[in-house]
């Protein structure tokens, strides 16, 4: 390098320049476009060797899933009908489709299940009920909370019993919960989980951090005990052990079995999301509470609660979904709810197709899709809100 | 009434008994023990009053009865004649092999989909996000009826059995593999695969030694398959590979020979691993997350290469982060593996809270083993994964 420099400069001294570049070299193409489709798609699927070949075996994957999915509840599918052989394959209609028909023809049945029909009108009151006691509890700026808290937690419980389960004095006839079924059963023990668990969620947590050795004792025991468990064994054991250990003459029914036994196991889930929300609440809180001489259950109703529920909402409606999702065990211990009312219609010889399993399942998967979908997006909202406060 | 001498040290009068915290709170643990005693008490009485009106034996003599019913699938001996204690291990180990394979193959893809979220590739993130999503909000109990009735109910018979390429078959009643015999000639190879691994274990440790002496590394990778997979395949050829398979065949009414898996525990193995590894994406994801890019940068800037940054710095911190919640999934999908009852499976919960208890009518006895073993099993594998957990966890001053 030294030798060369040292070369041209003593050429550059000695005489003239043997050569100079009089024109400036040709600018170098612009570097590809980032923008646009083809820059983003260059950015984003081929950006590398590794990513062709993943971009390739990932869109062969979805050619592979999509379009017959599409092709089946859709394009094939038979939308109306009156018996099963409109979901059979004919010389018209040589591919068999999702039998939607099927799925119209049972929706009542899906919904209500064996109640009698002349009081159908009260599931669906009992359904506007909720409704409005959801959107009021999760409507974050509603107004009167609290009176909205007291209905969903008081109020609406004793007015869904009433109208469900029928009170003749008020002219209600009674209809036995072996009539309930379908997503009736399932949205009903899916409420009672939630409205149950909350408050039992709450006590036990504050329990396990309580400062009595026996409290925490028995809190812990019961939460470990039943998060250590399937919840299956939670409902065999409500169902067929409930039964023996009160007396012969209160014999709850079947469907109350599996209530006590969905409570108290998302009791014990929603017992730890409490704790960490307790946990998140700084000491001095509580100090500043007893300072300015607070009791125990002030501190906690006044102080500690509504900061610690706050940032948990998230997570309580995270564990709602999981309720809602397990809510389909009570099936197997023989409760009709709205899987059962999907198996029980599939294996009905009036609609016997080899479509109408996968149509029933299809349609089942649709519907908790939309709402634990809708929940979770609902809990990722209230996040993003909570988050704000603490963003600079 | 005295009066006060300015000064004089007066004691306050005692507050009564009853507003002492002390007193107070070892007051309400005795109400609550006593109402805790009290439930328990009705509660026996009662069941000792029911069980004895329904003429139910009491106590674990069952245990040694004969349980008369047959079991599709048993990895030990079992016959109808063997006793109800028989059939319990017959499902618990039914139990712990859906679990540890559905473990295995849940962490895996729950890996491949998690990293696959975080991909800078679009398609790959938006796909595997999807699947996350997808999967998550639908109930486990609806899948597996799903994969059972739906997909492997719905193969075809014995007679039209698809034929798989190397001599199996695939029906509606399950899939037939052909089955492996080992001759005695094969013990060799199991004791150099021995050998291997130890062998392994040692160079790892010399090359370690040798690399904090002098700087120098060795190729640990390469020479330990070599050693765990190389070695025994050489001895394998060398002693002639003394395996034969017994392939299944196919008669009019049944397939005789080879390995049958049957469609009830692929269903369960199917929706198990698919459904959780949905939940390990999440973890994982977290999990990666959580180690701020600046430790990349860093890691970068001393000049590590991508990947021992992501091996050495990355990693190591994200597992720190993943193991405990992790072993959740680990537990939820072991129990989760009890739905094995809805597409009859032979399950610890299908064979025992099932078939033993409508057939000894002994539900106590019964679901108290029941709970008790999922119970030992949790508290087993937390116990194990918090021994783990503090082993890696952050050492701080």
């Amino acid at each position: 390098m030294s030798d060369l420099a040292t070369t041209t400069d003593a050429a550059l001294m000695s005489g003239p320049p043997g050569y100079v570049r009089k024109e400036p070299i040709a600018p170098l193409p612009p570097p590809r476009s980032e923008a646009g489709l083809p820059g983003w798609m260059r950015q984003n699927l081929f950006s590398s060797p590794l990513n062709i070949a993943l971009t390739i075996i990932f869109a062969l994957l979805l050619v592979w899933i999509v379009p017959p999915l599409v092709k089946f509840l859709i394009v094939d599918a038979v939308w109306d009908g009156a018996t099963r052989a409109d979901c059979l394959a004919r010389p018209d209609h040589p591919v068999m489709g999702a039998c939607w028909a099927f799925v119209k023809d049972r929706i009542n049945f899906f919904t209500y299940g064996f109640y009698p029909i002349d009081e159908r009108w009260r599931v669906n009151a009992f359904f506007v009920l909720l409704a409005v006691g959801v959107g009021w509890i999760a409507w974050l700026d509603a107004p009167y909370r609290k009176l909205g808290a007291i209905y969903f937690f008081i109020l609406m419980p004793v007015a869904s019993v009433v109208l469900l389960l029928g009170f003749p004095w008020l002219g209600f006839t009674r209809v036995s919960t072996t009539q309930w079924g379908g997503i009736l059963v399932t949205i009903v023990v899916a409420a009672v989980g939630i409205v149950a668990s909350l408050p039992l969620g709450i006590l036990l947590a504050l329990g396990r951090r309580s400062q009595m050795p026996a409290v925490r004792l028995c809190s812990v025991v019961f939460i470990e005990f039943v998060r250590g468990v399937p919840l299956i064994t939670v409902l065999f054991m409500a169902s067929v052990m409930l039964p023996l250990f009160v007396p012969e003459t209160w014999s709850p029914d079947k469907l109350l079995r599996a209530l006590v036994g969905v409570a108290l196991f998302s009791a014990a889930y929603m017992a730890e999301v409490v704790r960490a929300g307790l946990q998140a609440i700084p000491k001095g809180q509580i100090e500043a509470a007893s300072a300015v001489g607070l009791g125990y259950w002030r501190t906690m109703q006044l102080i500690v609660l509504p900061q610690a529920l706050r940032i948990t909402i998230p997570n309580i409606v995270n564990s709602t979904v999981a309720l809602f999702k397990d809510t389909t065990l009570v099936f197997i211990v023989g409760i009709f709810d709205f899987l059962k009312t999907i198996e029980a219609a599939r294996t009905d010889p009036t609609w016997a197709t080899p479509v109408t399993s996968t149509t029933g399942y299809a349609f089942a998967a649709i519907l908790y899709l939309i709402c634990c979908y809708g929940m979770s997006r609902y809990a990722r909202m209230v996040e993003t809100r909570l988050a704000r406060g603490d963003k600079r | 009434m005295t009066t006060l001498e300015p000064g004089a040290v007066t004691t306050p009068p005692k507050p009564p008994l009853i507003y002492n915290p002390k007193v107070r709170g070892i007051a309400y643990q005795a109400v609550l023990c006593i109402i805790i005693a009290l439930l328990a008490w009705a509660a026996v009485n009662n069941a000792a009053e029911n069980l004895a009106r329904a003429k139910i034996a009491s106590g674990f003599g069952f245990w040694e009865n004969t349980a008369g019913f047959d079991i599709s699938q048993t990895l030990i001996d079992y016959t109808t004649t063997s006793t109800y204690g028989r059939a319990f291990w017959v499902g618990l180990l039914n139990t712990l092999l859906v679990a540890a394979l559905g473990i295995v193959f849940a962490t895996i893809l729950g890996f491949i989909v998690g990293i696959g979220r975080l991909s800078k590739n679009w398609l790959v993130a938006k796909i595997c996000g999807g699947y996350v999503e997808i999967i998550r909000n639908i109930p486990l109990l609806l899948q597996l009826l799903f994969w059972y009735n739906a997909v492997l109910k719905a193969l075809p018979g014995i007679r039209e059995s698809i034929a798989i390429p190397g001599g199996g078959f695939l029906n509606n009643r399950g899939v037939f593999l052909p089955q492996p015999l080992f001759q005695p000639a094969a013990r060799w190879t199991l004791l150099a695969f021995g050998v291997g691994i130890v062998a392994a274990f040692v160079y790892r440790t010399w090359a370690r030694r040798r690399q904090m002496q002098t700087g120098q590394q060795a190729p640990v990778l390469w020479v330990t398959l070599g050693l765990v997979i190389g070695w025994p395949l050489v001895v394998f050829a060398a002693s002639g590979f003394p395996v034969q398979f017994d392939f299944p065949e196919a008669g009019r009414f049944n397939i005789r020979g080879g390995v049958e898996i049957l469609p009830e525990f692929m269903a369960l193995l199917f929706g198990l691993v698919i459904y959780t590894a949905a939940f390990i994406a999440e973890v994982v994801r977290a999990g990666i997350l959580s180690v701020v890019k600046g430790q990349t940068e860093a890691a970068y800037s001393l000049g590590l290469r991508p990947g021992p940054t992501l091996r050495l710095v990355v990693v190591p911190q994200a597992m720190r982060v993943i193991v405990p919640p992790l072993t959740n999934q680990y537990l939820n999908l072991t129990k989760n593996s009890s739905l094995a009852v809805a597409i009859g499976y032979p399950d610890l919960v299908q064979i025992f809270a099932g078939t033993v208890l409508n057939q000894t009518g002994q539900a106590v006895e019964v679901i108290a083993i029941t709970m008790a073993v999922y119970l030992a099993i949790s508290l087993v594998t937390s116990g194990l994964m918090n021994l783990y957990n503090r082993r890696i966890s952050l050492v701080e001053r």
